[in-house]
């Protein structure tokens, strides 16, 4: 399931003008939204802004925390969504590169 | 090194300035416990989704209304109302307390007599009474109320038949300043119907008129609506005293007192907009007070209080069955119970608290039930904190219509449990099986056999 991320299904670079706070506190400044995500949405926006792969972060959550691989990858699948959706990642990067 | 506890990854828009219409932040604080019995110990015990009633909050919230009129008006009864919740057990905590029963079927009657209700304690309300019922109303010295003219006319007829004289009231209805008015039941105030009424049966001297009784409506949110409607059945009571020289025995007012819900579309809370039970015991014993009675020959003051009662004695816990994204990307959670069981789920903003700890992120939440339909929502909107498969929850406030009203379709229904006063808990009502419906069904012989 984990190759369903592909490029074509997921862009995963975050804007880059996007800031993040230690306490889990996002502004997207050319929206003007702001955010919060819990610690684990927090470690992964910091994995995607170090463009880390796929496999960094599925390894990086599962050794760290009890979750299992089909719970992760769901969650993941969702969350990335919900990234999309508040224009944290946006289309027309993906575009650009 | 051991692993960390695990947090589906969540983010929540933040919107500065304006009070979240998803709801304030107490309103998610998880409820491990009902009255020191772990939710996750109900629910391993007795299954889910289950219903949970306190007995202590029944006898809290009677003790409370029982205060808030006897403090202000001399005589007091309560009479409970079948229909909001009639679990024999639920029943009977109210007829320890003293109430009478109040019924608006034959069912309801039976199922009150069973309870070992005496008949002359009974009050029998409603537009359906067959001739059986009547005659056995009759023959018990239960108090009948009367909702049309030609009920009022079979009564009279079966007086004769049976040599007896029913006791009776009349149910009135009336403009309150409430709209819509609840005109369908019992004869009208304002046009003359009900004097008219009152005049048939004194002069017809066949059947005894005890009583008067108007249920002006229900989650009524307007104390002063009672004291309009106390003060229009008095003045029915002190014409009948000055013409015929009769006094009527008491003032029924009915039920209707708001519970602590929240109505669909309102704003505030219903813990924060629902009157208490002093409002409205100070706008009837106003009334009262101030009608034309004298001191030896002031009326019975009944109340058949349903959902005010008993609505926040009940709790519905319930399992996660699966979380879903929607296409406007809010979350939607399903949950292993839904409107056939949470009937009220249609009129009310239920309160659905987590029943295990959470951190303090949360998300917009649509929470649906298990059923194959559309109009299977539980709430439209609600903050939860990240809910996965197999996280339980407690609906609060399901006290009142949800045991009687609840729809056995495509599942069956759950078990009830009743908490006592000592935290001990009982089975109320065991859950349905297939058996108990298929031993309702009759196979016509030649369809009792199939080769596939
Ligand atoms: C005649 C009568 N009495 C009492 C009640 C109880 O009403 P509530 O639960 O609103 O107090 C009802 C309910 O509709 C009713 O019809």
């Amino acid at each position: 399931m984990w190759h369903l991320f592909t490029k074509s299904f997921f862009n995963m670079k975050i804007r880059k003008n996007i800031a993040v706070s230690d306490s889990g506190f996002i502004f997207n400044p050319s929206t003007g939204d702001s955010f919060s995500t819990n610690p684990i949405g927090l470690e992964i926006i910091q994995m995607l802004k170090e463009e880390k792969s796929k496999e960094e972060m599925r390894k990086t959550i599962l050794q760290k925390y009890q979750v299992d691989e089909a719970t992760f990858e769901k969650d993941f699948y969702d969350f990335v969504s919900m990234l999309h959706q508040t224009q944290i990642i946006s289309q027309d990067e993906e575009k650009k590169n | 090194m051991s692993k960390l506890p695990y947090e589906r990854p969540v983010i929540q828009r933040l919107n500065t300035g304006s009070m979240n219409k998803f709801g304030t932040r107490t309103e998610y604080a998880p409820v491990t416990h009902i009255e020191n019995v772990s939710v996750k110990s109900l629910i391993s015990e007795f299954g889910s989704p289950l219903f949970v009633i306190s007995e202590n909050k029944i006898r809290q919230l009677y003790s409370d209304v029982t205060r808030a009129f006897k403090t202000r008006y001399p005589r007091v009864q309560f009479a409970w109302s079948y229909k909001t919740n009639y679990m024999n057990a639920v029943c009977n905590v109210f007829h320890q307390l003293g109430s009478w029963a109040e019924v608006v079927s034959g069912f309801e009657y039976n199922k009150a007599l069973k309870n070992g209700v005496p008949g002359s304690k009974i009050i029998f309300n409603g537009p359906d009474k067959t001739d059986d019922e009547l005659t056995l109303a009759i023959r018990n010295d239960s108090l009948i109320h009367i909702d049309h003219l030609d009920e009022l006319y079979r009564i009279i007829e079966l007086a004769v038949e049976l040599k007896k004289r029913p006791k009776v009231a009349i149910r009135v209805n009336m403009d309150v300043g409430i709209y819509p008015m609840w005109d369908r039941f019992g004869f009208n105030y304002e046009n003359g119907q009900a004097w008219d009424a009152i005049n048939k049966i004194i002069l017809t001297d066949k059947i005894d008129l005890v009583g008067l009784h108007a249920h002006i409506g229900t989650f009524m949110l307007s104390p002063q609506a009672y004291g309009v409607a106390a003060s229009k059945l008095a003045d029915l009571a002190y014409h009948t005293k000055i013409k015929f020289e009769k006094n009527i025995e008491y003032i029924d007012l009915g039920g209707g007192f708001a519970s602590k819900n929240t109505l669909k579309g309102s704003y505030l809370k219903g813990s924060d907009s629902s009157p208490s039970f002093d409002d409205y015991a100070e706008a009837i014993s106003t009334a009262l007070l101030n009608a034309e009675y004298t001191k030896e020959h002031m009326p019975l003051l009944i109340l058949e209080s349903g959902r005010a009662l008993i609505d926040e004695a009940g709790f519905l816990l319930g399992t996660v069955i699966a979380n879903k994204r929607l296409s406007d990307g809010r979350r939607s959670t399903i949950l292993d119970f839904g409107v056939n069981i949470l009937f009220t789920a249609f009129w009310y903003d239920h309160k659905i608290s987590p029943a295990q700890d959470f951190s303090h992120y949360t998300e917009d939440t649509v929470l649906y039930g298990p059923l194959c339909m559309n109009i299977d929502v539980v709430r439209e909107n609600v903050t939860l904190p990240p809910m996965k498969k197999g996280d339980q929850v407690v609906v609060h406030t399901v006290g009142a219509y949800n045991m009687t009203q609840w729809m056995q379709f495509i599942s069956l229904r759950p078990n009830i449990v009743l908490i006592d006063t000592n935290g001990k808990t009982h089975l109320i009502r065991a859950k349905e099986s297939l058996d108990t419906l298929n031993s309702q069904e009759r196979m016509p012989a030649h369809l009792s056999s199939f080769k596939l």
